[in-house]
């Protein structure tokens, strides 16, 4: 109905049009950068839940059984203030099940992705607006079920966020392995299909919308990564779906998929059986394998551009990033095995996938000395977000390397299930993922919001992030070195590990510390949303598309249709006086036509 | 104060490399290892840990450098306008390749040492794995698991002769467990439903941690056993003293129904 209907009940109509008006903006929005932005804020409030899980678990491994002070007794008041030992199961099994589906997965995907994809391949918008709506409100049953299964009996699920069977597959196998456990199967469905929708609709996205001359190797590398990240979800996603979905039907059918028969497990028959606890991981890893890098391939493509951006210079080897990353993609799928050389599986086929993960090495070293190949040479700006991208290498060097000792079968046997692999995953996932995620807020929140967020806040963020982070995990691998157990809610009564204790404490302070640096990032956006000095469209002076339009982008993006003439690296090039070269700048007069419009080199 | 950050990345390698050197002056490093093919598995951990250690030191010092040096506020070189090297690319491709191929050929021969050369010799015991315990079984004089002269160690007890193959058959009688020696490099998820052999060579006398290292539920941590290497002697004296023992508990148990 149109607004000009006026009429003896037009107050009525207005008002209730008006609140139509403003869920369809702000709430149900079709608008890709609306729903980049819900995913944004949903994912950090998020953080801040996995983060106080971690610290919880954090309090139990520095000071075994101590009342919490303050807020321990507001917590487990039962417990008389302490974290009794099922507790502690549930905190680490939530930390990680929160962080990786709730926070690393969709602020990839879901922030960044969405807001950055239609506009930096020069589109008004996703292919399928109402499908991108969907992905985000599909999160929702997901948030409410995992919020919900902490309060129901026997609390959330406390059987790893690995979910291995039998422990998982048997209600009343251990104690929160109850309706908790089946909540969490069913919210991670539901943000399994939200992916996959995110999925397809990025792929569509870049293939189909791009602007007039945006070929594929003209593409911004976190539109690649972007693109590379959604096919590996569309291909390993209904693994795992199908997965839970029979993990789900063990708990409350007893199909009995993942349960060999006959046995008996905390006085609770396992019901028929006849299945096989491996098939799960298989099927867990083919999925949670590929999903490393789902979780880390949109960091690296953001962190290319900003330091790019930053060093003012071309990005070195862009074809052989694309390569690389592509490579990743299809080795990807070839490599889950190496979680499982413990698990009892054939152990001449841990030397295949000994093989194939020595390999998947290869792409991330071949990044790592590009990026390198990229400061080399340049003028390097020392801006907040590039600091953190300067991070992100520095530590995923240290990730990708320790990554090494887990892949080689022989050195797993000691080091599997220690701290150094949690060493490991937090130097990729916090170290990496998390620094580009840091430094991508501060990269594109003046696109975002048309404010700046404050530098100098912004460096004291990045320094005691980077300092207490260092603090927390670098020590961890020495932990992981003496054979420290993952997952212990008290190690310190085994002679082996009861010297561990001081340092666990000093890892417990730095994360703490940490915890705490978070505060500032968080009054950093608060504030610069709504003081934050107005900026341009391109106060980065960077060359990709989303630069030309004005900051915010209004509905529909680009108040001009976007002609692209170059790739998004042409730092400092001698065609033009600036140092940097819009991918939509025509160029001058004059000059070689035909070496403009080539790719790459 | 580009300086400053600069510098901070120079810490990364210096305090990455010092708390590696200094954690076992500290007394933190890798447990005393007491298996014969331990010391291999320990050898290849300190190469690798040298071989990542010198690429990490370079690629880090190199990253300082370059930080150092192209710092827009100092640097009046002009930017090096190139798109990439195809001679580096290729180079920093094919040089890791081999030496990615050549770390995993090289540990092959460790790892099917470990778990694929199986012994061919009677099982030392079987070790069940259940919500939170250990239960050890030994062969009776008929040196055979599962028949009914079987001898029962007291649970999460136990022992076994040093300088002897070592050969366990690992089950699970609920859940996923990890059978974890430390001091000898073994680790070993149990599973319900199979039987995974497992094998070792103690080297020295003493009594050891045996460590639960796969979750199992809210007593995991508390899954804990000892390993007690002795001497073949006192081995055969203390199983015998086990046999002794189930009998006797044997001969109450079926009193206590004869009572009834
Ligand atoms: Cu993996
Ligand atoms: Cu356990």
């Amino acid at each position: 109905m149109s607004a000009t209907a006026v009429g003896a009940h037009g107050h009525a109509d207005s008002q209730s049009m008006s609140i139509g008006k403003f869920l369809s903006t702000y709430v149900f929005s079709l608008d890709h950068k609306v729903i980049g932005i819900q995913f944004l804020f949903s994912t950090l409030l998020w953080f801040v839940v996995g983060g106080l899980l971690a610290l919880g678990v954090r309090w139990q491994l520095a000071w075994p059984w101590e009342d919490m002070p303050v807020i321990g007794s507001m917590l487990y008041s039962a417990e008389g203030g302490q974290i009794a030992p099922e507790f502690y199961t549930m905190l680490f099994t939530m930390h990680a099940s929160v962080m990786i589906f709730f926070v690393i997965i969709p602020i990839l995907a879901g922030a960044f992705g969405n807001f950055l994809i239609p506009l930096m391949i020069g589109a008004d918008d996703m292919a399928f607006p109402v499908l991108n709506m969907l992905s985000y409100w599909f999160m929702w049953p997901a948030f409410i079920l995992m919020t919900l299964s902490f309060f129901v009996e026997g609390g959330a699920s406390a059987a790893g966020w690995t979910s291995y069977p039998p422990l998982s597959a048997i209600a009343g196998a251990a104690p929160a392995s109850n309706a908790g456990q089946s909540l969490w199967l069913l919210a991670l469905i539901f943000v399994g299909i939200s992916s996959m929708m995110g999925s397809v609709n990025y792929m569509t996205t870049i293939i189909q919308m791009r602007a007039p001359g945006m070929t594929m190797f003209r593409m911004p590398m976190t539109i690649w990564a972007m693109f590379i990240t959604a096919i590996l979800q569309a291909f390993a996603l209904p693994v795992l779906t199908a997965a839970l979905f029979m993990q789900y039907l063990d708990r409350e059918f007893g199909t009995g998929f993942f349960v060999p028969s006959g046995y008996v497990v905390n006085n609770e028959s396992v019901g028929a059986g006849g299945g096989q606890p491996l098939l799960w991981q298989h099927l867990f890893w083919f999925y949670s394998h590929p999903a490393v890098y789902i979780m880390i391939l949109p960091a690296m493509g953001m962190v290319s551009d900003m330091i790019a951006t930053f060093s003012r210079k071309p990005l070195f080897g862009y074809k052989p990033m694309v390569y690389s990353i592509s490579g990743i993609a299809g080795l990807g799928f070839i490599v889950w095995g190496h979680h499982m050389f413990m698990s009892g599986m054939n152990p001449a086929l841990g030397m295949t996938f000994m093989l194939s993960t020595m390999m998947i090495a290869l792409p991330s070293a071949i990044k790592t000395f590009n990026w390198l190949g990229t400061i080399w040479g340049g003028k390097i700006h020392f801006t907040t977000p590039m600091l953190f991208s300067l991070a992100f290498v520095s530590m995923f060097i240290i990730g990708g390397l320790s990554g090494i000792f887990m892949a080689a079968t022989p050195i797993d046997i000691f080091i599997h299930d220690t701290y150094f692999i949690v060493a490991h995953i937090h130097y990729v996932l916090f170290g990496g993922t998390a620094m580009a995620v840091f430094g991508g807020v501060y990269f594109w929140f003046p696109k975002m919001f048309g404010r700046m967020m404050n530098e100098a806040w912004g460096k004291v963020h990045f320094f005691l992030s980077f300092v207490f982070f260092n603090g927390t995990f670098f020590a961890m691998h020495i932990l992981g070195a003496g054979g420290f157990p993952r997952r212990l809610a008290d190690p310190y009564h085994y002679e082996t590990f009861k010297h561990m204790q001081p340092l666990n404490q000093f890892i417990t302070i730095c994360a703490i510390g940490m915890g705490l640096s978070q505060l500032i990032f968080a009054g950093n956006i608060i504030y610069s949303l709504f003081w934050g000095p107005k900026c341009g469209r391109n106060p980065w002076k960077s060359n990709t598309l989303e630069w030309t339009t004005p900051s915010p982008p209004g509905h529909g993006n680009f108040d001009f249709q976007p002609i692209v003439y170059r790739g998004p690296y042409e730092y400092a090039s001698p065609e033009v006086e600036e140092d940097y070269y819009l991918q939509t700048q025509p160029p001058p007069e004059g000059a070689d036509a035909e070496q403009s419009t080539e790719d790459g080199h | 104060m580009n300086r400053f950050w600069t510098i901070l990345f120079l810490l990364v390698p210096i305090l990455g490399v010092a708390t590696f050197a200094l954690a076992p002056v500290y007394g933190h490093w890798l447990p005393d290892d007491f298996s014969e093919r331990g010391v291999n598995i320990d050898r290849l951990y300190y190469f690798i840990l040298y071989l990542t250690g010198a690429v990490f030191v370079v690629t880090e010092v190199v990253m300082f450098w370059f930080m150092w040096k192209y710092d827009a506020t100092k640097t009046d070189e002009p930017t090096k306008f190139t798109h990439g090297s195809h001679k580096l690319e290729i180079i920093w491709t094919i040089v890791p390749a081999a030496t990615l191929l050549f770390i995993a050929l090289y540990q092959m021969n460790a790892w099917a040492d470990a778990k694929i050369d199986k012994p061919d010799m009677v099982p030392t015991c079987k070790v069940v794995a259940r919500q939170f315990e250990w239960r050890i079984q030994y062969p009776g004089p008929d040196n055979e698991l599962d028949t009914p002269d079987d001898i029962y160690a007291p649970p999460n007890e136990m022992h076994v002769p040093v300088n002897e193959e070592i050969l366990i058959h690992l089950e699970s009688d609920d859940v996923l467990h990890s059978f974890f020696l430390p001091n000898f490099r073994v680790k070993q998820d149990a599973v319900p439903g199979s039987m995974i052999p497992v094998w070792f060579r103690a080297t020295e006398e003493n009594e050891y941690d045996l460590v639960c290292a796969e979750l199992c539920g809210w007593g995991h941590y508390k899954m804990k056993g000892r390993l007690t290497v002795e001497s073949r002697e006192e081995f055969d004296a203390w199983l015998a003293d086990q046999a002794r023992d189930n009998m006797a508990t044997q001969e109450t148990v079926s009193q206590d129904s004869e009572d009834q």
